[in-house]
This record gives C-alpha cells, structure tokens and sequence, in this order.
C-alpha cells in the first residue's frame, strides 16, 4: 500500500512547464464557467517521480521474470521497438497531415499490412482496429455488411464453448446471435454437432485456432468445408495466433475472416491493459468491405483510399493505433521468415515441454500433444481444501505469476499455461519445480496456500467487499 | 419455513406455497456454489411472469447466476431488503433471503417441482 | 535477430523429455496439407542496427506537426508533454505489466488506474469513471449502447455539428442494435437548434448528445441542453474537451448522466492519431450498466488498503454474450500518461493551459476579423477552436502556409460543404506564440511574409 498521489507531499506550487503567456487573457460569459474545484493533486515533480517509482516497485512485469498467462501471450518485449517508436517523427504526426508529409508513416502502415497478408495468406488487412476485440466487432461487422448485400437474412453464429468471452460479445454487439457448440470429449469441435447446428441462418462460425485448451482443431479443414456448404463464413480469433507462425497460413485453409493481436503474437507491450492492436484480414471477395480509408500505393507514392463502395465504415475516427504498428513492424523485420517460423516452434516445444513436467502433479484433462499452450487442472488438491486460486496465489509468493485462472470454463479448476518462445529452459524448469513444490504443501500444509501471497505488497485483497460496496475514487475530503 | 416444506427446481430454486402466493428463493446449495453474493436484481412489482421466463440476475464476484421463475404468475412482492444487503442470501437463503412472491396462475405446474427428497436425490446425482 | 533463447541443446533436451524425436512429431495434429507450402515471402532477418536504420529511414520521410506550427485540430491536439510522462511511461514496471489480473502483484497499475479515475471523476464532476476506452469515438458509441439499454430506446440525437469520423464510427457500431441516430441541426450560430431539438423530442429518444465545445469550437448553451433533455425522459451523454473543463462548466454541474471525451490533450503525442485515450465516467445509479474495466479501492487479509477490478460481472470474461460491451484490452498505458500529466502540472498547470489555450485563440480570432477575404461565420463563444472562411478554396491558403512551415488547420470543405467554400477549422493550443498568431495573420492577409 501507498499514500495517493492526493495525500502526497504538497507544496502547494505546480512547475511551470510553459512560456508566460504573450495574449491578453480571455474570459467566458457566466453561462459556460465552472464552479466548483477541479481538485487535481498539486505535488512538487520530485514528488511526482517518487509516487510513480513506488507504484512502479509494486508490479510485476515481463522484464522482471515469466508470464505464464494462458491465452495472453506475454513475449519479450524488445527494447529497441520502444526506441524506434519514441522517434518525434512517429510521434509527433497529426492524423490530418499532407499525405505528402507523412508519406514514411503510410509506407509502414502498408509494408505492415502486406507482411501480415503474407504471414496469415489473407488478402488484404486492416490496421484500424485497436485491440482483439475491436477486431472480432470489425469482422462480425464485415460479415452482417456481406450478407446484407447478398439480401440474405443470416442471424447466427455459431462460436464454441471453449472461446474468449470476447466471441459472444462481439458478436451481440454486431447484432447477431451468438449459439454455443460444446466441445467433445476430446476438446475439439466436435462435426456432428456442428453440422446439426449449421443452416441457413447461420451466419458465421466463429472459432479460435488453435482453441483455448491449446488444441488445433484437426478437423479444420472439414469445418470449413461444412460452414462454407452450409453459405456461412467461418471467422478465426487469431488470440493463439503465436502457434500457427510460418507453419498454417489461415487464408490457405478457408478463413474467411480474422483478426491478429499485435500486443500478443507481434510482441507490442501490455501496458497494463492496452493499448493493443487488433487488425482484421480478409479473403479477396470481401476486401471491399474493409474500414475506411484504405492505405494505397501508386507508383512510389503512397495515399489514403476512402473509395470503398461496400466498406463498413469506421471503428476508429483515425487509422488505430499507429504506435503500436511501429513497434510490430520493427519486430517482423527483426526476425524476417525465418525468425517468425522459429517462434512457433519453440513455443510448441516449450509448452510441451512444460505440460508434460507439470502433468506430474496436476491433473490434464486433454493429453498431448498440444500447440503453444495447455491447459493443466487443480482439481486434484479439492481433496486438500485448495483451490486453483490459492494455488494462483501461492506462486506469487515465489515471485512468479500466475497462469490464467478458471478459463476455459469447460475444465474444472483450470489453469491455463502459455510459456511462450522467449523463456529459456531453466525458467520453465523452475516454474515447474515451484509448481511442484506448492503442490506439495497443500498435501502438507493446505493454510500456507489459503493464507497466500504473504511476499506481496499486499495480503490477498477483499474483492467481496469491494464488489458489494464499490469506491472508485478518491473522496474529496479525505486528507488533501 | 423450513426445507422440507418447499419444492425445488434443478436450477436450485425454492417455492414455498401458501394459498395461492408462491415465494420463491435459492437453496442453501445454490447459495454456497455461488459463494458470497454481492448483488441482486429483481423484477418488478406487477410484472406477469412465465414459468423458467428469467425475473432476476444472482452475482457472486466472479459469477452470475439468472433466477428462473419456477412457477407462472404476477410478481406481487419483492424483497427489497436484498438489495441493500445482498449478504442475506448466505446467511438465511431459506427465510429472510426469499427473492420474490408471486401469485400462481395454475397449480399444475407445481407437479413440475421437486420435493424436498427428490431434489437431495437430484444434489446427489449430480453434484 | 531472434529473441528466442533456447538452445539447439535446450531444445534436443526438451524434446527428448516430451518422448519425440523431432519438433514435427508435435505437429502431429496439423495434417500436412493444412500446412505452409515453402517458405513465407518475407525478407531475411535483420540485425538489431538494420531494423533501427531501416525504421529511421522511413521516420526520416515524415515531417512531424509538432515540430511546425500546427492549427490542426479536429481532436488531436499539439500540446506541451511534460518530461516526468516519458520517464514515467519509460518504467518497464508499467509498459510491459499485463492487466492486473493478479491484483496482489499488479498495485501498481490498479493504484494510478484508480487515481486516473479519481481525476477525471473530478474533473468532469461526476460520481465515477472507468479505467479508459479506446477513444472518443469509441467512448461515444458505447455510451450510446449503454443509454439505448438503460431506456429500452432504440433513438438517439447527436449534434450536426459532430465530426463526420466520429459520426461514422457512432454508425458503424449502432447499426448492429437498430439504433437510429438523428442529427439536430445548428442554428446560424453554428450551436445546437433548441427549438429544433424540443420539436425531434416528441418522439421517444434514449438519449441526447451535448458535443461541448462542439465540432466548430462552440461552447454550447450546456445547462438548456440538459434540461431540455431529461423533460423528455432521454439521458444526457456530454462529450467535451477535458482540457476546456479548467474554465467550462462540467458535465456533473449540468447534470449529464454520461460523460465521455478524449484524452489525447492529457499528454499523449499525437501518433498519427492512436493509441488515443477514451475516457468515461457516469452517475452511480448506472454504474453496472458501464463498459470497461473499474478499479475499486478495497482492504486485504490484514486490512490494509489496496485496490482490485470490480464489478467484473458486467464484462465478457464472465457475463459473455450478456456483457456491457465487448471491451477487453483498454488504453491503460494512456490513462497512466494522463494521471502523470495532471499529477505534474497540478491544478494551476492544467488552468494555466487552458488559460493560454483561449487566451491565444481568441487573439488569433481577432486579430484576424477586419483582414480583408476572411470571414469569421460563427461568433466568439468557443473555446480553443473556430471556423474561418477564406474567399478562395481552403487548399489555396493551406498550401501557402505550409510554404512557411504552417499547418493552417483542417479544411472543411469536404465534410461540411454547407459552410462553404474556404472554410477551415483552426486550434490554437498553449504551444503556440503571439508571433505564431501574428504569421498566421500575415499569411491569411496575403502578406509575403519571410521564413
């Protein structure tokens, strides 16, 4: 715990930060002024910088040890990425610029998009929406958008129950129905009941490759075929996108829509929450659809294109988050076709290699092999009275965070496990020795785990009390 | 009232039944699957309901439970009192946590319940 | 370069514990035909010094607003950026932290989160904000997602005056709901037609958008909105300029139900326009019926204080096709840069630029009203932004102050063609001088001026 930035030191004057102003000062009628105090803390900078390396000794982080978040894919993050995109000349861009001027940022952008085709066999992406799952509203919008042109009324989406809460979601939002598929024994989509559910209103059948269990859906390439008999398109949430790098290219088998997370498989930094990026590619015949405007070239010369007669529109009032690009192109320079292939491999060896080390000690509903990630369980410590979350708990008191939690909802006290490519060897064997370890103590000592985290900044936290009685803000009158 | 004297549906409601007034809450198990209840949503006062129609959302922290209406009717009272104080529910899921009383359309929808014994054999099964 | 560390040693070692012979043994689930044909057509790695020559190569044929004298607006704003916001942004501890899921581990984060949403519940006078949307557009169309939920409504009025992106975007995402949005014109003052928007409200709306400045700059007649709003039973969504909300009235003191806006002026660069900064903040009596990730403050184990994500009820993770929103990753990392921003400059900072901000507008408003071939369509009441007419096509103008490292603002020709021919948004921040103002002058007179 810390005090709040409005209870720090006050010296009751700010810096100055500008020149003096040179204008004769303005006032405004009566009628638009504020009247009550904007209430801002009023701290020195010193202060300031305290307060935030503070806050800053309290988190943890992908440059302070591993990640092992299932489904998030947290890579290394290379410094140099952050260099580059810090450049004034990335940076310092207004959106409504001379094309002229800012003909640099639009050869990224295209050099972006084209390398992105190139990794994923789609025809054509755009970069403008700004995270997963503004992507996934884009894709459903382009799908209601082709359909409407076909004069077909297709009011269903099929999406499996093992997808990101995200899926559904998205698909409400867009103004489908989204209908759940359950997984089979064997975690897979399962065809015969997916071809029970798909007819003619089904619009779209949305899954995620590999799924969330970390397994490839072997029969993709039949699913496809089923959804594109049946007249729908079939969606892929590329969220595990890592796995598939320069081994399965989506558009060469079927996808007709997708999205990509550049703060995931293109290694652009969490931020503790964003921002991402989320582009959507197409296949050829629904490139037409795509947001506006469309970065173009012709000659050496590159453009905005607005000239879209079946586009959705716009998700974002600009082009998205063109930082972010920055920091995802250096990367796929960096690692160029070879490099790309390598991150596939050595997160499938490394999550194999993991699964099979944990699967000593917890339970595995799916055996192997899988993809980039698993999914492990702790329902074999119920017996204890320990939970996947005391165990979710216990790790951070050896310095390591946990897996993703209770996701996918289809396995019991799940503990969702993505090492990713960059860790090494000896940390994915101490992971696992810790994991081994906490195994042990809650045979041995099942209230060491309920007390945990006791290394923490804080104890573990009263989401219940919180949930029933929510503060969001800081109280006016409380110390100021 | 007590457990015995009500009947239940697989979704773990309770009805409770007097005259024609059916009042209507979680059982203890449902309360204790959820955990602590943080927040409830009722229907309103008056509303005409459809057996299974959903008349109200149950959240824990990281759950969220729908409230099936075990039975059809006019919604006639409500207890307020969850609302503030949802904690209720864990403490007295069978007396002051009841949710709703509605006035019962047709009691043959009854037979569709559970008894109290055949709703320990169905936690038993399945659970 | 590869950031993969593992060995061809490592690797022989791990496959031999997993029980294969080879990586493609893993692949055993791919059917071979599903998979890559060749190699993938990109270029050979590059090295750490040719990505960085590579990537300065292009920022080299960029020619960045900030470093000119920029009038351009319509959203994005050339502001001062203190120092501590860069170093802040620098830490790693934030940058490369994931959502605070483990929030034990993550204080750091959920802490500036929840003092970020402690200013702008301050500053727009409203009872709670979220921890950021995407942007003002995005913020926008969810407010109106969650104002058509909240009344069972499925009509919206938004201001004519509201940038066409920002439009599109609204658009795009109703759509899917069936929701109709309908423009209440602007008078010949360039604000809101009241009687116009009393008239659009016999019918049954959800909700009434106060665009405060609106596109034009124009400070809105706020508290007449608003009341006009809640007599026909629809909500008030404000959208506003946080830096103008210094010295405007906020929407909590006109009693807005949901207040959205951009905070890209809170230190953020302009980056071509993303990442941006949506934020939004609400009544209490709607809280649950919010998009987006709320940080509560909350006791642990020990009672001590500290601070966790609530409400996750309402969001997809758990609440799935019945979620507020579909909102998953945020604009975290600019929320921080907005909670630096305003931390370092303080109250007096923040009023000190908006200060200047008018001040320097309204200096250029004047000094350019008497040049011959201007006209100033709309009257004084705005904020940091109006519209200027020029006798000759705007491009005419745009191109001879470029000539001297002047961006003169946004044409609006193309999206609003009814202010005429010449017409042109102009936004005069703190960052610009009297002797900025005085150029632009010169060149709007005609001057030869030297460079």
């Amino acid at each position: 715990m810390s005090r709040t930035i409005f209870e720090r030191f006050s010296d009751g004057k700010s810096g100055s930060f500008i020149p003096e102003n040179d204008c004769p000062e303005v006032g405004f009628d009566i009628l638009f002024q504020r009247k009550t105090p904007t209430g801002l803390p009023a701290v020195g900078e010193q202060e300031v910088i305290r307060h935030y390396v503070e806050l800053a000794s309290m988190n943890y982080h992908i440059d302070k040890g591993m990640y092992p978040l299932g489904s998030c894919t947290m890579k290394y993050n290379p410094v140099v990425n952050e260099e580059i995109a810090g450049s004034v000349q990335f940076t310092g861009l207004h959106p409504l610029q001379d094309e002229e001027d800012v003909q640099g940022a639009l050869e990224l952008i295209y050099n972006l998009e084209a390398a992105l085709c190139e990794i994923t066999g789609m025809a054509e992406f755009s970069l403008q929406p700004v995270a997963g799952a503004h992507g996934e509203l884009t894709g459903m919008m382009i799908a209601r958008d082709y359909f409407r042109v076909r004069k077909e009324n297709r009011k269903t989406v099929l999406v499996p129950d093992s997808a990101h809460g995200t899926n559904p979601a998205s698909v409400v939002t867009c103004g489908f129905t989204p209908r759940t598929v359950p997984s089979g024994e064997d975690g897979l989509i399962d065809i015969e009941i997916l071809g029970k559910e798909l007819d003619d209103d089904t619009a779209v059948v949305m899954l995620t490759l590999p799924n969330t269990l970390g397994l490839f859906e072997k029969d993709i390439g039949k699913i496809v075929k089923m959804a594109h008999s049946a007249g729908a398109l079939v969606y892929m949430d590329g969220a595990n996108m890592n796995a598939l790098l320069g081994i399965v290219r989506p558009g060469d088998i079927g996808i007709d829509i997708m999205h990509l997370n550049l703060h995931k498989t293109f290694s652009t930094p969490h931020g503790g929450g964003g921002p991402g990026s989320g582009p959507v590619g197409v296949v050829k015949h629904l490139t037409e659809f795509l947001p506006v405007p469309r970065v173009v070239k012709e000659g050496d010369r590159f453009g905005f294109c607005s000239d879209l007669e079946k586009t959705i529109g716009k998700v974002h009032p600009w082009y998205g988050n063109f930082n972010v690009f920055v920091k995802a192109y250096a990367y796929i320079c960096a690692l160029g076709a070879s490099g790309i292939r390598e991150v596939a491999e050595n997160a499938i060896i490394n999550a194999n290699y993991l699964m099979k080390k944990i699967s000593r000690h917890y339970d595995l509903k799916y055996p192997g092999p899988c993809m980039h990630e698993f999914v492990a369980s702790g329902r074999n410590l119920k017996k204890y009275g320990v939970r996947t979350t005391d165990v979710a708990k216990r790790l951070l008191d050896y310095g390591i965070h946990a897996p993703t939690i209770y996701f996918p909802l289809i396995v019991e006290e799940a503990l969702m496990i993505e090492p990713v490519e960059t860790e090494k060897k000896e940390t994915l064997d101490h992971f696992a020795d810790v994991m081994e370890k906490i195994a042990g103590e809650a045979k041995d000592d099942p209230d060491l785990l309920h007390r945990a985290p006791v290394t923490t900044p804080v104890r573990r936290l009263d989401e219940t009390a919180a949930a029933r009685d929510p503060e969001f803000c800081w109280p006016f009158e409380k110390g100021e | 009232m007590v457990p015995e004297d009500c009947l239940y549906t697989e979704d773990h409601e309770w009805v409770y039944i007097e005259d024609e007034i059916a009042t209507i809450g979680i059982s203890e198990y449902a309360a204790g699957e959820l955990g602590d209840i943080v927040y409830v949503e009722l229907p309103d006062v008056g509303a005409d309901v459809q057996q299974t129609d959903s008349i109200g959302t149950i959240e824990a922290v990281k759950t969220v439970a729908e409230l099936f209406s075990p039975i059809s009717g006019k919604v006639i009272e409500i207890n307020d009192s969850l609302i503030d104080d949802p904690e209720i529910i864990n403490r007295s899921p069978y007396e002051d946590g009841w949710f709703v009383k509605i006035e019962m359309n047709d009691k043959g929808e009854l037979d569709n319940l559970l008894d109290f014994g055949k709703y320990q054999e169905f936690l038993g099964e399945n659970h | 370069m590869s950031y993969v560390q593992n060995t061809d040693r490592d690797r022989k070692e791990m496959l031999d514990y997993i029980g294969v012979s080879s990586f493609e043994e893993l692949l055993k689930p791919v059917a071979k035909e599903l998979r890559i044909k060749g190699r993938l057509k990109l270029g050979p790695p590059m090295s750490e010094a040719e990505v960085v020559g590579h990537c300065s190569g292009l920022a080299r044929r960029n020619r960045p607003a900030s470093e000119m004298v920029s009038f351009l607006g319509a959203g994005i704003y050339d502001r001062y950026i203190p120092a501590t916001v860069r170093y802040v942004l620098s830490r790693s501890e934030f940058y490369t932290s994931y959502t605070p899921y483990q929030a034990e581990m993550s204080q750091g984060t959920l802490q500036a989160i929840y003092e970020y949403q402690t200013m702008i519940t301050r500053l727009t006078a409203m009872d709670a904000a979220n921890a950021s949307m995407y942007d003002a557009a995005t913020s926008l169309a969810e407010s109106i997602l969650m104002a058509c939920t909240i009344k069972r409504t499925d009509r919206v009025l938004v201001p004519a005056a509201l940038s066409k992106r920002v439009r599109k975007v609204l658009e795009s995402y109703s759509a899917g709901k069936g929701i109709t949005i309908e423009s209440i014109p602007w008078k010949k003052n360039g604000t809101l037609d009241l009687e116009k928007a009393e008239k659009m409200l016999s019918d049954k709306a959800a909700a009434v958008v106060l665009a405060q400045p609106n596109y034009f700059g124009l400070l809105e007649q706020a508290h007449a909105v608003s009341a006009l709003a809640h007599e026909n039973g629809a909500l008030l969504i404000a959208l506003v300029d946080p830096v103008s909300l210094a010295l405007v009235a906020p929407p909590g003191e006109y009693d807005a139900d949901i207040a959205v806006g951009e905070g890209q002026s809170l230190g953020i660069p302009q980056s071509f326009g993303g990442p941006l900064l949506g934020f939004m903040a609400t009544r209490k009596q709607y809280i649950r019926k919010c998009p987006g990730r709320l940080i509560s403050s909350t006791v642990d184990a020990d009672g001590k204080r500290g601070y966790v994500m609530t409400l996750q009820t309402r969001e997809q993770h758990i609440r799935r096709e019945k979620a507020t929103s579909n909102i998953c990753t945020n604009e975290g990392l600019c929320a921080l840069s907005a909670a630096v921003y305003l931390s370092t400059i303080g109250d007096d900072g923040f009023m000190e630029v908006a200060l200047q901000s008018a001040a320097k507008s309204h200096e250029l408003y004047r000094l350019l009203s008497g040049v011959p071939g201007v006209t100033l369509p709309f009257g004084d009441d705005f904020f940091q932004e109006f519209v200027v007419r020029f006798s000759g096509p705007a491009e005419e103008f745009l191109s001879r102050a470029k000539k001297m490292g002047v961006l003169g603002g946004v044409s609006l020709e193309k999206d609003f063609p009814e202010l005429g021919e010449g017409s042109i948004l102009v936004a005069v921040t703190e960052k610009r001088t009297l002797e900025d103002l005085q150029l632009f002058r010169d060149i709007a007179a005609g001057k030869e001026v030297r460079k």
